[in-house]
């Protein structure tokens, strides 16, 4: 048969295809749809934190740091509960990174403050003596696209039914709406009300004036995001 | 006339063995950047302030990764396809206009793709997705280059005179079909200009930003199912490819074993895919998966060892070659460290071994002396035996080559050696209680206590590249000085004293 197939490259190539794509058909396809349940108390991301979520994906943050708590009791004490399924129904993509070179941020909005993150980000040794994390002042003066998250709601909301504008289940038994704006400029003032909530914590000025005058840097979207990872 | 050797013609291997020096040396260089950044942060900032966000570490971190798989590594492959392919398959690109058109505007694309890649990693456009961070519009034309090369290939086979298949343009073939499968399915996404807001507003925000089709756990599933298997397909595959076509070359050996080569060949092809869920052993994946993964990663050492063990044995016989030729030492270290990673990866994979492993530096440890001692050496030998063949020069310097290897091996057990201590300690240190049950250490303490590894590897990478500047010079004085050649020679490759 080999020697068959070796003067058949046809026959060969279906071959090799079979014998590779037979485990992804087994291991993969079932999984599809069971995992994609989000848990009771998991929400949408706002367009902020969406913002600020693209700017952790824009600096590679997941190249040092796992969102992912794996069920042992020294990961339980050090970072909180251990990961669900279900909590990462509305991440797209999943960063739970590869390699711990900082620690987990899966749950870093329980045991961190807006006011830590700004100070640590401008300075991370001055705040964790020892800390070979680089500075990210950039973020301080960058621009977040507050226009491509929003699209990136609405993408996902008319694609895959991530349930914005809709109550969802909250673990005290109540519900919880995440609006969604309905126009680019709506979006824009959302973003805006939530980033005075963040920058009302901060202390840099010249975060504060831009958030004053209709701006939002990085930093402000992106420890919205932070704050939200719980 | 149909008595007279072929004429093969090499103008596309030579165009891709350029991008191979080329990429290696800026894969390599960012990759020892990077070491010297973990060890000494200041690097950070070495453009200064205004230019810290295109030089510190995690907007550089994917450029090294990419510049060194999808640069280097893919390179060489295509090198030595448009090398070897016409030979194996008695047929030169000369006979066909169109093979040849295809050809050339394969290496343009990749070429064109390539810029656009580094353009957009250092502008931070990026899908996160490790090995996979292009956004869609270069997903597309990395789709295109991929058809090409299959056009390439498929094109090349159509018209061969040889109708047997060697065993290289097997491991070709399942290098083409694999990559196709596993990229496109992990790159499903839906560009974010499609939606519509409810005031009408359409193409809103960057045109080039897409969502992942797949979300949380099914996305990590998709991804490691791809991540690793681009391992497979990109650094395994291709790589014994060469090293079935260029040991018997170089040695003047025939293959050990057919049977070998055939076991090892279908059962690599089957069992390599299952094992992408030891990437995730831990996670939310389902428990099944995670074992499956882990199985499959033990039985794996089968088929890896198969290969290897196929080439260690082809030198039986004539091991004074290993200690005459420094070309011969590459291929041989080089399977040499196939065989370690491949025992390497499957001890990792063991659920309890992994539990103190993932996330550490164990695990750059391992890639490292896979892609430094295997396939780094393994390109590096095709490159060396190709070179008097398609120049038509002896290799400029023999001992040039022969201190190479060994700054290279240096460097590559200084590598990984830090590395295991590295992941070790701190995978320890993270799971360590004190009599009360209490963490005995903050993460900070974990992290200073790797300086001194950090240090090593980054000397260790300094000379594997030094080494590299070695032969990416080599190659360039063969070309340009080395004595011209007549006729092409028969078994190894001619070499200068």
């Amino acid at each position: 048969m080999f020697h068959w197939l070796e003067k058949h490259p046809f026959f060969f190539a279906v071959g090799v295809f079979v014998a590779i794509a037979f485990a992804g058909l087994v291991e993969i396809v079932p999984n599809f749809a069971e995992a994609s349940r989000p848990v009771i108390g998991t929400t949408p991301y706002s367009t902020l934190e969406l913002a600020g979520r693209q700017v952790y994906i824009k600096n590679s943050c997941n190249a040092c740091h796992s969102q992912l708590i794996r069920p042992f009791k020294s990961e339980t004490d050090r970072y909180g509960h251990y990961s669900l399924s279900g909590e990462y129904a509305y991440d797209r993509p999943f960063l739970w990174g590869s390699k711990r070179t900082g620690p987990d941020l899966m749950r870093v909005g329980n045991y961190r403050t807006t006011d830590w993150h700004e100070n640590h980000m401008k300075d991370p040794a001055a705040i964790v003596p020892g800390s070979i994390m680089p500075a990210y002042k950039w973020l301080f003066t960058n621009e977040a696209d507050i226009d491509t998250a929003f699209a990136e709601q609405l993408t996902v909301s008319q694609f895959f039914s991530v349930p914005y504008n809709k109550p969802v289940p909250m673990k005290d038994g109540s519900n919880k709406i995440v609006e969604m704006a309905g126009s680019v400029a709506e979006a824009h003032a959302m973003a805006l009300e939530e980033a005075q909530v963040v920058v009302a914590d901060m202390k840099d000025q010249d975060v504060k004036d831009a958030v004053a005058s209709g701006k939002i840097p990085e930093i402000v979207a992106l420890i919205a995001y932070l704050n939200s990872l719980k | 006339m149909e008595n007279r050797p072929l004429e093969y013609d090499y103008t596309v291997a030579k165009m891709f063995m350029l991008t191979t020096i080329a990429l290696g040396i800026v894969g390599m260089l960012i990759g020892v950047i990077l070491a010297f950044e973990l060890a000494f942060p200041s690097i950070n900032t070495i453009l200064g302030s205004g230019l810290a966000e295109f030089t510190n570490f995690s907007r550089l971190r994917p450029l090294h990764t990419d510049a060194v798989i999808f640069g280097f590594t893919l390179s060489g492959i295509f090198a030595t396809w448009y090398y070897v392919g016409q030979r194996v398959l008695k047929v030169s690109m000369a006979e066909s206009g169109l093979l040849m058109f295809l050809g050339k505007l394969h290496f343009v694309l990749y070429v064109v793709g390539v810029v656009a890649v580094v353009v957009s990693l250092f502008a931070g456009v990026t899908t996160s997705k490790e090995y996979a961070e292009f956004e869609w519009p270069i997903d597309v034309a990395i789709v295109v280059v991929w058809v090409v090369f299959g056009m390439s290939i498929f094109g090349l086979i159509g018209m061969r005179r040889e109708k047997s298949l060697y065993i290289s343009v097997w491991y070709y073939i399942a290098t083409f079909l694999g990559i196709a499968m596993l990229y496109l399915f992990n790159n499903m996404e839906v560009p974010t200009m499609l939606a519509t807001s409810a005031a009408g507003e359409s193409g809103i925000g960057a045109w080039y930003h897409s969502v992942s089709m797949y979300a949380g756990t099914n996305d990590a599933l998709v991804q490691w199912w791809y991540g690793h298997n681009a391992v497979a397909f990109g650094f395994t595959v291709p790589i014994v490819a060469m090293i079935y076509y260029f040991l018997p070359k170089e040695s003047g050996q025939a293959i050990y074993s057919y049977k070998l080569s055939l076991l090892s060949f279908w059962g690599l092809m089957f069992v390599y895919l299952w094992a992408g869920g030891h990437h995730l052993l831990y996670s939310t994946v389902p428990d099944w998966m995670q074992t499956m993964g882990s199985i499959f990663s033990v039985i794996l050492i089968l088929p890896s060892w198969g290969s290897a063990i196929n080439m260690l044995l082809t030198m039986k016989g004539e091991w004074q070659q290993v200690a005459a030729s420094p070309l011969i030492k590459f291929m041989i270290l080089g399977s040499t460290f196939y065989m370690f990673s491949t025992l390497e990866g499957p001890i990792q994979a063991i659920k309890s071994v992994n539990a103190i492993a993932h996330f550490t530096d164990w695990i750059v440890g391992h890639v490292h002396d896979g892609v430094l001692g295997w396939v780094g050496f393994m390109i590096m030998a095709a490159l060396y035996h190709m070179a008097p063949r398609v120049f038509k020069r002896e290799i400029y310097s023999k001992s040039l080559m022969a201190s190479q290897f060994w700054i290279q091996t240096l460097g590559v057990v200084l590598y990984f050696t830090s590395m295991w201590i590295a992941g070790i300690t701190q995978g320890m240190m993270w799971r360590a209680h004190d009599e009360f049950g209490n963490l005995a250490y903050s993460f900070i303490d974990t992290v200073t206590v790797l300086h001194p590894y950090y240090a090593i590897r980054g000397v260790g990478g300094l000379l594997y590249l030094v080494g590299f500047l070695m032969f990416a010079y080599n190659i360039y004085k063969t070309m340009t000085a080395g004595k011209r050649l007549d006729s092409e020679p028969a078994d190894a490759s001619p070499m200068g004293a």
